[in-house]
């Protein structure tokens, strides 16, 4: 009971530094409390195979890609974001209108019909228990086999996009970068040969 | 389950009515895709809530393949990300303006 209103309050302050954060890394650090708390309201919910599954696919992957697109992205010389959004002082009254009338649409709609909890019979991990993996893994590879396979098609059709959007030549969008120009390649033997004949003043053309 | 689950369900409305907010307000599209998972995760709570509340496990599988299709979004959306912005000063999603008719 009190582990549920700590988690809640964890996740929408962690939910609401992640919106605001100044910087994408924070937001991605704020992110993650939110996911690991997710994970922990899952397990209070009796799901034990999709707690771990948010530790290891959200936390693990998909942040994991977001820190190295962070990365990428600000390995550059100039800061990556500089200052705060343009149109965020213009647009925060109207995206708070629409979303508080979705967020009031959505409790209307959840209050409405309250739902009656059903109680589980049967000790917690048997296999034919609701909520142990093996329950989770029969229906899912019994009752639900198609879906499961579309969802294999599905990922691999955003590998093979992604591969073609940014692949090494940039696929359909051209070439990322410009060739490297060759001047810099002059083997280093000549150009110190030039350097101690004086036609080159030396540091000319060194890396830097 | 001893909390009532329109607790749950409630807790999972304010996560995406803030995800909702971070959607329209923020221009930097990576906090965007973040924001969205936030949406994602908003959702996926209140399927496993009533899955739950109903002893069910259709919930638990949808929840399942919505963690799947996120993480192909999150792939393929950094790397438009990443493909785009890379030639430009500012990572702005309003500069990227090039089909505007």
């Amino acid at each position: 009971m009190i582990a549920f209103w700590i988690l809640a309050l964890v996740m929408i302050a962690s939910a609401v530094f992640t919106v605001s954060a100044q910087k994408p890394v924070y937001s991605v650090v704020g992110l993650l409390v939110n996911f690991v708390a997710l994970a922990m309201l899952y397990l209070s919910l009796q799901a034990e195979f999709l707690a771990v599954m948010q530790i290891v696919v959200y936390s693990g992957a998909i942040l994991i890609l977001f820190v190295f697109v962070i990365a990428l992205l600000s390995s550059g010389v100039r800061p990556f974001d500089i200052g705060p959004d343009k149109m965020a002082k213009a647009t925060l009254p109207i995206a708070v209108i629409l979303a508080l009338a979705t967020l009031g649409g959505i409790v209307a709609t959840a209050l409405r019909t309250p739902v009656a909890v059903k109680p589980i019979e049967g000790a917690p991990g048997d296999p034919d228990v609701f909520g142990s993996v093996a329950n989770f893994g029969s229906t899912l590879f019994y009752q639900n086999l198609l879906p499961f396979e579309v969802t294999a098609f599905i990922l691999m059709v955003a590998v093979i996009g992604v591969v073609l959007i940014a692949g090494d030549e940039g696929g359909p969008l051209g070439p990322r970068r410009p060739k490297r120009r060759s001047i810099e390649r002059e083997p280093i033997v000549k150009r110190t040969l030039r350097q101690a004949q004086g036609d080159l003043p030396v540091g000319h053309g060194d890396r830097r | 389950m001893m909390v009532a689950p329109e607790n749950y369900v409630a807790l999972s409305a304010v996560l995406f009515f803030v995800g909702v907010v971070g959607v329209i307000v923020r221009r930097n599209p990576l906090i965007m895709l973040m924001s969205i998972e936030l949406l994602f995760n908003a959702a996926n709570l209140a399927l496993v809530t009533y899955a739950r509340a109903w002893a069910n496990n259709a919930g638990h599988i949808f929840a399942f393949l919505v963690i799947t299709v996120a993480a192909a979004e999150a792939a393929i959306g950094l790397a438009i990300v990443a493909v785009t912005f890379r030639r430009m000063p500012h990572v702005d999603v309003d500069d990227v303006a090039a089909l505007k008719g």
